[in-house]
């Protein structure tokens, strides 16, 4: 199955990035889930919960004070203001 | 008399050497803090790399005209941010920073333009406030360590200014003069004209061989960009006061390298006449009980 590629990233510093199979995201007017082979898309972002299915079948999980997210061809960068709580896996950097 | 020269040489001996303690331990500091103050610089690459290269894809894709990035007509008035430091000893970093500012000015004010200046760090602050001359808001933040929260504020207020009718003192330009950080021996005073913005900068990605793609943009292009300019705006202010933090403690460094390297020279020629000035009440001494049993022995 193809696979997403995840760059979760805050002013800063980049929070998380790795390989995932699902994105699901607080837009403006709902909810953005995205899998791969998602058309481009660039939405606004509201406060909420930032979650990150990864391939190993485990959740990262980001409550964030808004921001925005891009997709294009299966990249997904997740840019958000300030990252208040991250849960599930450790940060994949450093 | 004979020690009197010596007391003063010694005393200044002792002086310069804890001065040269004071010089090497900031230079220790600002040395271990460069470091730090550059892996910030990079960690903080990922964040304007993706906004830069999202506000291009907006840019791109839509016609959308943005008051952030139109030209105003409707005043001449212009703002101007300086970032400098909050401490000194940083050799001329804080001179030619302010050099550069007043040089702007100067410029602007030829244009027949009114300028309003922002001040961050001490520095730049005190130099105005003793010259009388008005800011119109000042931060001092910990300039060596910068926050993307103070970063956010500046970046909220000038934004503020710009957006503000031209009655309520609304600029319509944005200068910011910073020094970019090239390398650990060179830092440069660097003025960038902020807004109103030139999204065609980035457009073209580097290393990108394909073009943009064609994104959907929800709620709407409009909404987008309301939202990405001002982000943009603060990560790109944010990135300026980082970048001259790290000029900062590298010109710290060098100064207080310098500094060091002077008193020991100094201390090394004073050691030498305290030398020369106890040989000298020495020989004195002798010449005078010679003499004196000399003419004792005559007489």
């Amino acid at each position: 199955m193809a696979e997403l590629n995840v760059d979760l990233v805050a002013a800063d510093r980049k929070v998380w990035s790795g390989a995932a199979h699902e994105v699901s995201a607080p837009s403006m007017e709902g909810q953005v889930g995205i899998r791969a082979g998602h058309t481009p898309i660039l939405a606004v972002l509201r406060p909420g919960t930032v979650k990150v299915s990864t391939t190993q079948a485990t959740a990262v999980e980001a409550h964030v004070t808004g921001g925005f997210i891009s997709v294009d061809s299966d990249l997904v960068t997740i840019v958000v203001d300030e990252i208040s709580e991250l849960s599930g896996r450790e940060p994949a950097l450093h | 008399m004979a020690g009197g020269s010596q007391r003063v040489y010694k005393q200044r001996i002792k002086s310069t050497q804890s001065l040269k303690k004071m010089f090497r331990a900031q230079e220790l500091i600002a040395a271990s803090r460069i470091g730090k103050a550059r892996s910030r610089t990079a960690a903080a690459a990922p964040y304007e790399k993706a906004i830069t290269r999202a506000v291009s894809a907006v840019a791109t894709h839509t016609s959308t005209q943005h008051p952030l990035t139109s030209e105003r007509t409707d005043t001449n008035r212009v703002a101007v941010l300086v970032i400098s430091s909050d401490r000194g000893m940083a050799g001329s970093y804080s001179a030619s920073i302010v050099r550069e500012t007043e040089r702007l000015v100067a410029q602007l004010q030829g244009e027949g333009k009114e300028v309003d200046l922002y001040a961050a760090g001490r520095r730049a602050i005190s130099y105005y406030g003793y010259r009388g001359r008005a800011l119109k808001a000042e931060w001092s933040y910990g300039s060596d360590n910068p926050q993307a929260d103070v970063a956010g504020e500046i970046a909220d207020t000038l934004l503020g200014a710009f957006l503000a009718p031209a009655a309520e003192g609304g600029v319509g330009e944005l200068h910011v003069v910073y020094t970019q950080f090239v390398n650990m021996v060179t830092q440069r005073p660097r003025v960038v004209r902020m807004l109103p913005l030139e999204v065609v900068e980035g457009v073209a990605v580097p290393g990108e061989h394909e073009a943009l793609p064609l994104y959907d943009f929800e709620p709407s292009p409009e909404v987008v960009l309301d939202s990405l300019l001002p982000r943009y705006v603060r990560s790109r202010i944010f990135s300026f006061m980082l970048d001259a933090a790290a000029s900062e403690l590298a010109a710290r460094q060098r100064a207080m390298h310098t500094a060091t390297d002077n008193a020991e020279d100094l201390i090394r020629t004073y050691t030498r006449l305290a030398n020369q000035a106890r040989q000298a009440d020495i020989t004195q001494e002798i010449s005078e009980i010679v003499s004196g049993a000399d003419a004792l022995a005559a007489s």
